[in-house]
């Protein structure tokens, strides 16, 4: 019985461990000729993309459908990295993925799960410094291995009241943390009860989905790792300088009073809702992404506003006009069964600019090589150009990623909440704690 | 000794013995492997849904698997993390026994107290009933997103307390509010539990507290002596299926948390709503540590079932079964 059951046993692992993890192979391929006749093929796209934009996108990829009249091509939405990842374990992998969480790239050029695109542009003489600002491979690209490629782009920077400012007789945006702090105290304005009835300045970390711990700590400089992937929070002065002035921030205020408000705001869920806070009228001053102004348009929003790259710290000026970006990344799965031409497909979807220029109008997205960064339509409008020129700053940059993907922020997002509440005694003392946590997340792999 | 006539009967009948023997022997088998028929979609199922991927978690559990990879054997390496090097292994086991030390026992607590209000009602039985069970057909997601509203802190409870001059917490926001605001949805779906400790609480029989009156018992000691031993089991039952349903405490706390916080982090605020289940899906699902994950549950499986035992074992001391028993 015991043997029976020992047996059963083995026979159970040595089917799990046959049966666990089949995926597809990593047989390279050659590209295929663009001009060239080929035989009719369907390509599966997924990506995250929903409702309007989901449409956006699907229009544009027709396209590559005029371009490539063999090409059929089925764009499936509302696919997330979880989706994507099961279906390449799964061996039925899409012909392209496009994903919103730049921050898993590296765990796909570190499992192989996406295919190193270099040989495949180097087979279609695609020179990527010539083509992509220097800033975009930082989240596309993992110890050499080009897993990735962007497929547009997101840029933060500093949306701005300008009636509030006016009011208050401020004339232009800060350029410096220092100056962000005095404009937003004078932009709060109170109730008489001493509730916040406009806040100048918004500094709770996590509140609205922009403002991080890492979006804040690129306008200090703060490096996340050194080159050998070990975290420096303690050893970079200038996460302690970046965490210093926040604090001061929020204790300018209350932690209280500016939680209270933002719950008054709606909450987190206001972001994305005509009831976000800069939208009316409520908040001065707000970090957010190049994409609020289609929001601030689609919601009918009356706020008089203009935009600007971030103000950095005041020891650094030469940080200003560079920020952090970081956006859609698309790639070719491995075990794809038409390799060639799902990289063709990529390649159109991530380097043709009359293709990014376009789907760029319609998400009101940053477009993400050098060609298409040029749109006039896109430079011409002041409230969009500054993120446009914060792309291509050579200093902006994505955090650099790793294999374990969000995990990193996630335990600096749990610090920062700490902090800014005032539970954290010692900073210093935080931050190696922190640092602790994520090498130890780094061990696990 | 047998003569030699009596001896091929007795062989005679030795044979048919052994025949018959056989045949029912045969018959038992083919009755069994009707039996077994009959069975088969529940053992295939059972084998297929249950044995091959418990087995597969126990495999993967000592394996690094990243759902994008092959497994690697990596030993003891999984559970080692666990124990010595997961920076928020100990906080979510922390928020864990909160919820079975305290919103566990405030359930049942709960549901005793309702249950009693609803037996001393004399009219409208029925439609308290209905209103008390109601919030247990309310999903759980939905269930959490209206405790959102009703607890955001310019949220209506809030406004009430404003009037009352009473302190206004930040609820959801504030990770010292955060399990007491969980805390109270599981309070307000407590129906289930309510419905049983009611049909329990009717079902003492009227002869014992009439004979704990003519003994001269109060109200309070008719209920020591006389209503909490008979329902017992019922609390027991109660107390085991909480015990079980805290250690897997998730979904209430994964939409709050998720709906507090752009960053979307599981555990917000200050991992005060990371439990357990809540950090092994963010090693398994969001960080794709599945081997990881799968050590989380072989761990969790053995505590489960070691509370279990403890807990039956204890209860011989306190569950008292009409009839004796058990």
């Amino acid at each position: 019985m015991r043997r029976r059951l020992i047996g059963l046993l083995a026979l159970a692992l040595l089917a799990a461990a046959c049966t666990a993890g089949g995926g597809g192979s990593d047989k390279p391929a050659a590209t295929v000729d663009p001009n060239a006749n080929h035989a009719p093929l369907t390509l599966t796209v997924w990506s995250d993309f929903s409702a309007r934009e989901l449409g956006v996108v699907t229009a544009g990829l027709k396209m590559a459908t005029q371009k490539y009249p063999w090409m059929t091509i089925k764009h499936v939405g509302s696919k997330n990295d979880q989706d994507i990842q099961r279906a390449v374990n799964g061996g039925t992998p899409p012909d392209v993925a496009i994903s919103f969480t730049p921050d898993n790239a590296a765990r796909y050029c570190d499992t192989g799960a996406w295919q190193d695109l270099n040989p495949y542009l180097q087979s279609s003489k695609v020179d990527k410094a010539k083509v992509w600002p220097e800033g975009v491979f930082s989240y596309t690209s993992f110890e050499g291995k080009q897993c990735a490629l962007p497929m547009l782009t997101d840029a933060y920077g500093l949306y701005y009241n300008t009636d509030l400012l006016k009011k208050h007789g401020i004339s232009a945006p800060p350029k410096t943390t220092a100056e962000l702090a005095d404009m937003a105290k004078k932009l709060t304005e109170y109730n008489p009860d001493g509730s916040i009835k406009v806040a100048g300045f918004m500094p709770l970390v996590g509140f609205y989905g922009s403002t991080t711990a890492n979006t804040l700590s690129h306008a200090y400089g703060a490096k996340w790792y050194d080159e050998n992937l070990k975290p420096t929070l303690t050893s970079d002065p200038n996460w302690t300088k970046m965490f210093t002035w926040q604090k001061a921030m929020v204790d300018a205020v209350g932690y209280d009073k500016l939680q209270r408000f933002a719950a008054k705001l709606g909450g987190a869920n206001s972001e994305f809702s005509a009831q976000n806070g800069f939208e009316t009228g409520k908040i001065a001053m707000m970090m957010d992404g190049e994409w609020r102004n289609a929001f601030i348009e689609g919601d009918k929003s009356k706020v008089n506003y203009a935009t600007a790259p971030f103000p950095v710290d005041p020891d650094q000026p030469g940080l200003y006009g560079s920020g952090q970006i970081g956006g859609t990344i698309g790639g070719v799965p491995k075990g794809v069964k038409h390799p060639a031409e799902s990289w063709l497909l990529l390649q159109f979807m991530t380097t043709d600019n009359t293709y990014l220029t376009t789907i760029a109008h319609g998400l009101k997205n940053v477009p993400s090589t050098f060609e298409s960064l040029k749109d006039q339509q896109l430079q011409n409008d002041p409230r969009f150009k500054p993120f446009l020129d914060v792309f291509a700053n050579q200093q902006s940059t994505f955090k650099p990623i790793t294999p374990i993907g969000q995990t990193d922020t996630d335990l600096m997002n749990t610090f920062t909440q700490k902090w800014q509440a005032g539970k954290v005694p010692d900073l210093q003392a935080g931050l190696k704690q922190v640092e602790d946590q994520i090498a130890k997340q780094l061990q696990l792999g | 000794m047998a003569t030699t006539a009596e001896r091929p009967a007795a062989a005679l009948e030795q044979a048919s013995t052994a025949a018959r023997r056989r045949r029912r022997r045969r018959a038992a088998r083919h009755r069994q492997l009707v039996a077994l028929a009959f069975m088969s979609p529940w053992i295939i199922g059972f084998c297929a849904f249950y044995v091959y991927p418990m087995i597969s978690s126990l495999y993967f559990s000592f394996t690094k698997y990243d759902i994008l990879s092959q497994p690697k054997w990596v030993g003891l390496a999984n559970y080692r993390f666990m124990f010595t090097s997961d920076p928020l292994f100990w906080v979510a086991i922390r928020n864990t026994l909160w919820i079975i030390a305290i919103m566990v026992p405030l359930q049942v607590l709960f549901g005793i107290v309702t249950a009693t209000v609803l037996t001393r009602i004399k009219r409208g039985l029925p439609f308290y009933r209905t209103v008390f069970f109601l919030p247990t057909m309310v999903p759980l997601v939905a269930a959490a997103l209206g405790f959102i509203y009703i607890l955001n802190p310019a949220g209506p409870v809030n406004r009430v307390l404003g009037v009352l001059h009473l302190p206004e917490p930040l609820w959801f926001v504030d990770p010292r509010w955060t399990k007491p605001g969980l805390t109270l949805i599981g309070l307000w779906g407590i129906g289930q539990v309510m419905i049983i400790f009611l049909a329990s609480l009717l079902d003492v029989p009227r002869q014992l507290y009439e004979a704990a009156e003519l003994e001269g018992a109060r109200p309070w000691q008719q209920f020591r002596y006389v209503t909490l031993p008979m329902i017992s089991p019922v609390i027991f039952f109660s107390v085991l299926i909480g015990m079980i349903q805290g250690f897997q405490y998730f979904t209430q706390a994964f939409v709050v948390s998720k709906a507090g916080d752009r960053t979307n982090e599981v555990g917000y605020p200050q991992d005060s709503l990371l439990f357990y289940t809540s950090r092994l899906y963010q090693q398994g699902f969001e960080g794709f540590h599945m081997g990881y994950a799968a050590a989380m549950s072989w761990v969790m499986f053995v505590v489960i079932m070691a509370c279990t035992v403890v807990l039956i074992r204890s209860s011989r001391r306190w569950v008292h079964y009409q009839g004796g028993f058990r």
